[in-house]
């Protein structure tokens, strides 16, 4: 009685595991399924074929190992008065199923190995010979910085706070990565800092951010639309805070955008080649503003920091003690910690950061610094 | 031989101390298996605890328990407790106890060194708490956030518990060749006269190659971990680009280990499956010898597909393919292994006790995580599996039942014979199936969450991934708290019940059930004679 449940029940756990995870998709998990997002990409298509080829492989064997050993549960049990077969090793069967089963297994890995295969030589390398746009992609502890190499434009991508994201939440960013379609893209990735790894499911590729290396991965969107993802690779802290979103537009709509962004920059690069003396409000507002995407999700708003990795500003002994020494902490960061080096700021901003760290909160030095002396500390 | 049972003979009585003294200075292969057992019973308690914080936290989006780091800090604590502080010494202890008496021998070849390697691990797992806990204490630095897998940069940021952790993995290391090198000794030794390697039981088998991958690739992790230590205080740069040096470096040595430790992991419950499946379907077990060899491919071809763990760090496309045929090419003796242990069931005479229970359970479980596997090999595809909770769930779908239940099957296989007394079936069955669905309603999910673009490591997640999170911090709940039930057994079978016959079950063969239940303390001083026809 109790006997034939057991024999039966090894199954039970991954059906009702499968049951419940495939109700749970048809209600709330709709818009993303329980597989990857439809590919952006022919060969994110391609990558998604050999995905499903191998799975649907995996679920054949599976099922044929399950229903052998059911079917032997069943019959081959004492309780039935089954006989056990003290020779069935000696068969010609168990002579040769060393050489049978491998062989078997051997043709099921040449089919998968040769179609994934096909598959890498395409994903793999870069095209050769074409015009590409090259996209460096830098990562942070914990945010994106894109470079888009052919228009000299930069940007930076910060997660968006809760409040502002609601149900995007770790799914959307303040600046979005912005690509034409059908235009075929070069991916530069390196890091600044730590590990970390591009993933957008959509794109269909995953390429580690690696110190001192640049990594190369290509790909040409084939529609419009907005695509998340996040970091891959363990960064610290705030791993988890540093998705990326990918909004793939039309190659005009892109040109608009590349123009915007330059008009940006040139007004940027004015204010901060104005030879003029900044005052102490401008500067704190500039600063509060930069301090707060920047700095904060390390020392916090407050700048209270998180010690022990991320010690306070309000009250430290650097921000309150000679200039100097905050200029070297901002403009060259500290080796070996997550205290980056700050340095590739414009003079403005260095300056309008480092007024505000010397005046918020509890610190009152009443030092207000000019880019003229940022630009004599470097 | 009438000469060296004599002499065995006298000193016996004072020879045995007792109280503390039995247990630290013991050179006794029963005890000392006893000591690792225990070790890892209380072990396989605190990594578990550190899974059920890190799945209490993900239970909900946002962050409510804990704090990043210290979420980090679980995760990695989680992972070594477990693999070193768990498996690792669960499966020495089975040796420990088993191999002298599956070969006839009196006691492991070198008992004093054996006494050694378990007593340095108590050492090396304070070492290893204590870099969990050192950052709590003023000045204790920052707390470890890089996983398992201690990849620089972010290890050379972390605080001191780095180094604490660094010298427990040198001293588990040290525990853990030590112990390699004694079952290599012992097993080409001392074997009963007339037991051929061929004749030898296929968990002496198992842990002959598992020994001999411990020796060839500990060593590589420990010279990577000092280059570690090294780079944080000595001003080397092995693995600082800005140095000269090459953090995927670290990656290469780490997983130069870390894909063999995976068979370390395996292969002893393969060799107890390959006891409990013949006892329960009362015949021999099917394929022998291509057991063995399959297992010595699995060992061979395992040591040369590291990199399968690395495919996004942007090798060439020349590597990247032959790591990943050689990976995809695993399969045939993992797949003729799991073949081998169904032709052994079918046609024989099957109950169902729990420890056969356990082995029907990893032939289905652990196909699936073989399977898995089989698709992160596809270095396509594997660009979008990497490090998404797909691998979480693949991993625990292979070690779980690969390691953890062949550990539990041999526990309760070989319990009545340690202790004398049969343990309670009913409540192995009972635990038996709490586990096994709470695991499956754990891992199953996370397949899932994977796909839909969930990376792994991170304690907070958009509201998207929510359910399956649900469902899995349930399963993890029901799976954690359920081992309860197996303490419980097992305390309630060193103090009590049925008493065991020295076979213990009617289709046990080998030698140590020809000794009594319990055996004495000491067993085959007179080695046997092994007939002809009698092999594992
Ligand atoms: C047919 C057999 C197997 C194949 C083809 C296979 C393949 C793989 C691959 C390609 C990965 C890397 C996935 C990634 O990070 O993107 C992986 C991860 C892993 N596998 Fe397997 N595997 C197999 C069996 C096993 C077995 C038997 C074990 C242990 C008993 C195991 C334990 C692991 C672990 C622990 C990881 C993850 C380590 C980490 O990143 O922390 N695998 N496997
Ligand atoms: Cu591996």
């Amino acid at each position: 009685m109790c006997r034939r449940f057991t024999t039966v029940g090894g199954l039970i756990p991954p059906i009702a595991g499968l049951v419940a995870g495939l109700s749970v998709f048809h209600s709330t998990q709709a818009e993303y399924g329980i597989n990857f997002p439809p590919p952006a990409a022919d060969v994110a298509q391609e990558i998604y074929d050999i995905h499903m080829l191998t799975m649907q492989i995996a679920t054949f064997l599976l099922l044929v190992v399950f229903s052998i050993v059911i079917y032997s549960l069943y019959f081959h049990r004492k309780s039935r008065g089954y006989p056990a077969d003290q020779h069935f090793h000696n068969t010609w069967f168990g002579n040769w199923s060393w050489v049978i089963v491998p062989a078997l297994v051997l043709g099921v890995d040449l089919t998968i190995a040769s179609n994934a295969d096909a598959v890498l030589k395409k994903v793999w390398d870069v095209p050769k010979d074409e015009k590409l746009m090259d996209v460096k992609v830098t990562g942070h502890q914990w945010w994106w910085e894109f470079d888009y190499l052919d228009y000299g434009i930069k940007v930076e991508s910060r997660y968006t706070p809760r409040e502002q994201a609601g149900d995007l939440y770790l799914r959307e960013v303040d600046n979005r990565l912005v690509l034409p379609t059908n235009t075929k893209i070069r991916f530069l990735h390196t890091s600044a800092d730590v590990l970390h790894a591009f993933w957008v499911p959509e794109l269909a590729f995953k390429k580690d951010a690696i110190p001192g290396y640049v990594t190369e991965t290509w790909s040409e969107l084939n529609r419009e639309g907005v695509f998340r993802g996040q970091c891959a690779e363990l960064c610290g802290t705030w791993h988890s805070r540093m998705p990326l979103v990918v909004e793939s537009v039309s190659p005009e709509k892109f040109q608009t955008w590349v123009a915007e962004q330059q008009e940006i920059k040139v007004a940027a690069a004015a204010e901060a080649a104005a030879t003029k003396t900044w005052s102490r409000e401008e500067l704190m507002a500039k600063g509060k503003a930069l301090y707060e995407t920047k700095c904060a999700a390390c020392h916090q708003l407050a700048g209270q920091g998180l010690p022990p990795a991320f010690p306070p500003l309000n009250g430290s002994a650097i921000v309150n003690g000679p200039i100097e020494a905050h200029f070297n902490m901002v403009i060259n960061g500290k080796p070996g910690t997550a205290m980056q080096a700050w340095g590739a700021l414009n003079d403005l901003e260095i300056a309008a950061i480092i007024t505000y760290e010397r005046n918020a909160w509890d610190n009152r030095t009443g030092d207000t610094v000019q880019p003229t002396d940022v630009a004599l500390a470097r | 031989m009438s000469h060296t049972s004599t002499l065995h003979d006298a000193p016996h009585h004072h020879a045995n101390p007792t109280g503390w003294r039995r247990w630290l200075f013991s050179t006794n292969h029963k005890d000392i298996g006893t000591l690792y057992l225990l070790f890892a019973l209380a072990m396989l308690f605190m990594g578990g605890a550190s899974a059920m914080l890190i799945r209490a936290e993900l239970f909900q989006p946002g962050i409510q328990l804990l704090d990043p780091d210290l979420y980090n800090n679980l995760v990695t604590n989680h992972a070594l407790l477990m693999i070193f502080g768990a498996v690792m010494p669960a499966a020495a202890g089975l040796a420990n106890w088993m191999i002298p008496l599956m070969i006839g021998a009196p006691d492991m070849a070198l008992p004093r060194m054996n006494n050694l390697s378990f007593w340095i691990l108590p050492a090396a797992g304070t070492m290893l708490i204590l870099s969990f806990v050192v950052p709590f204490f003023p000045g204790g630095g920052s707390q470890i956030n890089t996983g398992w897998t201690l990849y620089p940069p972010l290890s050379v940021q972390v605080g001191m518990s780095m180094d604490f952790l660094i010298f427990a993995i040198h001293l588990l290391g040290i525990s853990s060749v030590l112990a390699s090198i004694n079952i290599i000794v012992t097993l080409l030794n001392m074997r009963a006269p007339g037991m051929t390697l061929m004749k030898m039981p296929i968990f002496c088998w198992t842990w002959l190659v598992t020994a001999f991958l411990l020796i060839l690739v500990v060593p590589v992790l420990a010279g990577g971990v000092t280059m570690l230590l090294f780079d944080r205080h000595f001003g080397t740069s092995f693995f600082d680009a800005a140095g000269g040096g090459d953090p995927v470096l670290f990656q290469h040595l780490f997983w130069f280990f870390g894909h063999p430790e995976v068979y370390v992991l395996l292969l002893p419950s393969i060799g107890v499956l390959s006891h409990v499946i013949p006892t329960f379907a009362r015949k021999p077990l099917f394929g022998y010898k291509s057991m063995v060899g399959a297992m010595i491919a699995v060992g061979t071809i395992g040591m040369v597909v590291w990199a399968h763990h690395q495919y996004t760090i942007g090798m060439s496309l020349g590597a990247v393919s032959y790591f990943m045929i050689g990976t995809i090419i695993i399969s045939i003796p993992v797949g003729l292994m799991i073949f081998n242990f169904i032709a052994t069931m079918w046609r024989g005479a099957m109950t169902f006790e729990t420890p056969m229970l356990f082995a029907v359970a990893i032939i289905l479980m652990f196909t699936f995580g073989g399977l898995s596997g089989v698709m992160l090999a596809v270095v396509p595809a594997d660009m979008q599996y990497h490090d998404s909770m797909f691998v979480v769930a693949h991993f625990h779908y292979v070690l779980m039942p690969g390691a953890v239940f062949g550990l539990f099957a041999g526990v309760f296989y070989w319990l009545p014979k340690w202790t004398g007394h049969m343990y309670d079936e009913r409540l192995g069955k009972l635990f038996f199936w709490i586990n096994v669905t709470g695991f499956n309603l754990t891992f199953f999910p996370q397949h899932f969450l994977g796909l839909a673009g969930m990376p792994r490591r991170i304690i907070d997640y958009n509201v998207m991934f929510t359910e399956f999170n649900v469902i899995s911090s349930i399963g993890a709940m029901i799976f954690g708290f359920s081992h309860l039930l197996l303490l419980y057994i097992v305390i309630k079978t060193i103090r009590g019940g049925e008493p065991a016959t020295s076979r213990v079950w009617e289709g046990a063969r080998g030698l140590e059930w020809e000794v009594a239940s319990p055996p004495p303390f000491h067993t085959w001083e007179t080695p046997p004679l092994i007939r002809q026809e009698q092999s594992a």
